[in-house]
């Protein structure tokens, strides 16, 4: 008999979900994808640990996050690096080890993958928690014991991952036209591609809120709603864009202008409160 | 059908009216093709989700040529909603409408409703109807806290809210069953394409 493998939340920081890669192909009954917001480290972090990469992960926004395990657990952050973790590579907690996340220097959220994965009880097959329509695991709180799956796969016997990491600098993402270019035009196309935006303290998992000039609408009028991605940058009424992030609504009201670069989404999500942001054009029409 | 970018994988279709939405989105959901994950229809567009390795351009030829089903109301029994027709603004509406309750009343529950889209909140139906033309003014303020099961009515559709949530549809009466439920398959009661008739619970 194997006594059951659990992770003991002491601090959440300011918000830590359980993730994975959401629930796809149900969008169409109100239910958006969600996951996590930073693919590429989710995605990561399971690797350094030798899990199949839909295994779920805690996403940790902004350091915070205070564990401790009753019995030798082997885990790998990835993502937003925090002081007081090793970082893109294996280590192993030891029983009475407290592990304490401290703030990112750069970035915004870093994965934490266990080995065996975090084992919650999936909600319409996934673990992800959508903090928009309230679907998914209940957030971890201080006092939780989170389940850990048993461990399925090989060890990958990593030391660690040469991948470059968040900088707090100015990010430059590749943006291609969306639905609603014409109703911008090229004149708004050049005022999105021609400026720095900086990201506000109102952004969250839905999406990134940027502060900049606003855009010029060629027109009046409003938009049907029509289902969105992650990746769209919406622009309502006050001409700043919102950059949709994982838990994004599944339809929306306002023309999208442009989407951005699958793979930079993931970039976008570890943008802080004041980072600047451009979008270079890839493609024009 | 117009066909609209929607990043790396996704793909706009565009129609004139909702008819034409349910109509194609009838015949795509038949269609299965290869690579799509997923379809949103909409009030007058079909998202089209695609997985990774499927190629846009070729899949929008595909699309463009599957034709809309002919008839967009299906031969199964229609959902019966059991709902008792007592909302907030059931009397104020009917005023506003220049009927009487028992009258609006009538028009909700003898009309043939159907699921346009769902949104706003998991298992959130739109449905129209197509008995009556429904243009019904919302609420000028709206409420911070619909209760969960209100049937209600704005615009053209008529819905069952399926969680407390704020809202500014006009409050005609409540559902007596859980339009989401995690523990159903799907989990929506109200899918796009459904057919819907409101029975009055006894």
């Amino acid at each position: 008999m194997t006594t059951a493998r659990t992770l003991r939340v002491l601090e959440t920081g300011p918000l830590t979900t359980v993730q994975d890669f959401g629930r796809p192909g149900q969008s169409a009954l109100g239910i958006g994808r969600s996951g996590a917001c930073d693919r590429a480290s989710h995605r990561l972090a399971n690797a350094l640990v030798g899990n199949h990469p839909t295994l779920a992960t805690l996403e940790v926004t902004f350091g915070g996050l205070v564990l401790e395990a009753d019995e030798p657990l082997v885990l790998a952050t990835a993502g937003a690096r925090c002081p007081g973790a090793p970082h893109l590579a294996p280590f192993t907690l030891s029983p009475g080890e407290r592990l304490s996340l401290g703030t990112p220097a750069a970035g915004l959220r870093t994965y934490l993958a266990v080995r065996g994965g975090i084992d919650v009880d999936p909600v319409l097959g996934s673990r992800a928690t959508d903090v928009l329509s309230g679907l998914g695991p209940p957030k971890p709180g201080p006092g939780d014991e989170l389940p850990v799956g048993d461990p399925a796969r090989p060890h990958p016997g990593v030391d660690v991952a040469p991948v470059p990491e968040p900088d707090a600098g100015r990010l430059t993402v590749r943006v291609t036209p969306g639905p609603r270019y014409d109703w911008f035009g090229d004149a708004g196309w050049q005022e999105l591609t021609g400026q720095v935006y900086t990201a506000t303290s109102e952004s969250n998992r839905v999406g990134v809120r940027l502060d900049g000039d606003p855009l010029t609408r060629l027109r009046e009028g409003e938009l049907v709603s029509e289902g969105m991605l992650r990746g769209a940058l919406q622009v309502p009424p006050s001409g700043l864009p919102v950059l949709f992030l994982a838990d994004h609504p599944v339809t929306g009201g306002y023309p999208v202008i442009g989407y951005v670069d699958d793979l930079d989404v993931d970039r976008c999500a570890q943008l802080r409160p004041g980072q600047e942001l451009r979008f270079s054009a890839t493609r024009q029409r | 059908m117009k066909v609209l970018p929607s990043g790396a994988h996704g793909l706009l279709l565009e129609f004139a009216d909702l008819d034409e939405v349910l109509a194609h989105y009838a015949a795509l959901r038949e269609a299965d093709l290869p690579g799509v994950l997923d379809l949103v229809p909409a009030g007058a567009t079909i998202l089209v989700v695609t997985d990774r390795d499927t190629d846009l351009s070729a899949l929008g030829h595909r699309l463009r040529r599957v034709p809309p089903a002919s008839h967009r109301r299906t031969e199964t029994r229609p959902v019966e909603v059991p709902v008792r027709y007592d909302g907030e603004d059931l009397g104020d509406l009917a005023d506003t409408l220049g009927l009487t309750v028992p009258e609006l009343v009538e028009r909700h529950r003898e009309e043939e409703w159907t699921v346009a889209f769902c949104g706003f909140a998991p298992g959130f139906g739109y449905l129209t109807g197509s008995r009556h033309d429904w243009d019904i003014p919302r609420r000028s303020t709206p409420r911070t806290k619909v209760p969960a099961g209100s049937l209600a009515l704005a615009g053209a559709f008529t819905g069952v809210y399926p969680r407390e949530s704020p809202g500014g549809w006009q409050l005609i009466g409540h559902a007596e069953v859980d339009v989401f439920d995690l523990d159903r398959d799907p989990p929506a009661l109200l899918v796009p394409g459904a057919r819907v008739r409101f029975v009055e619970a006894s």
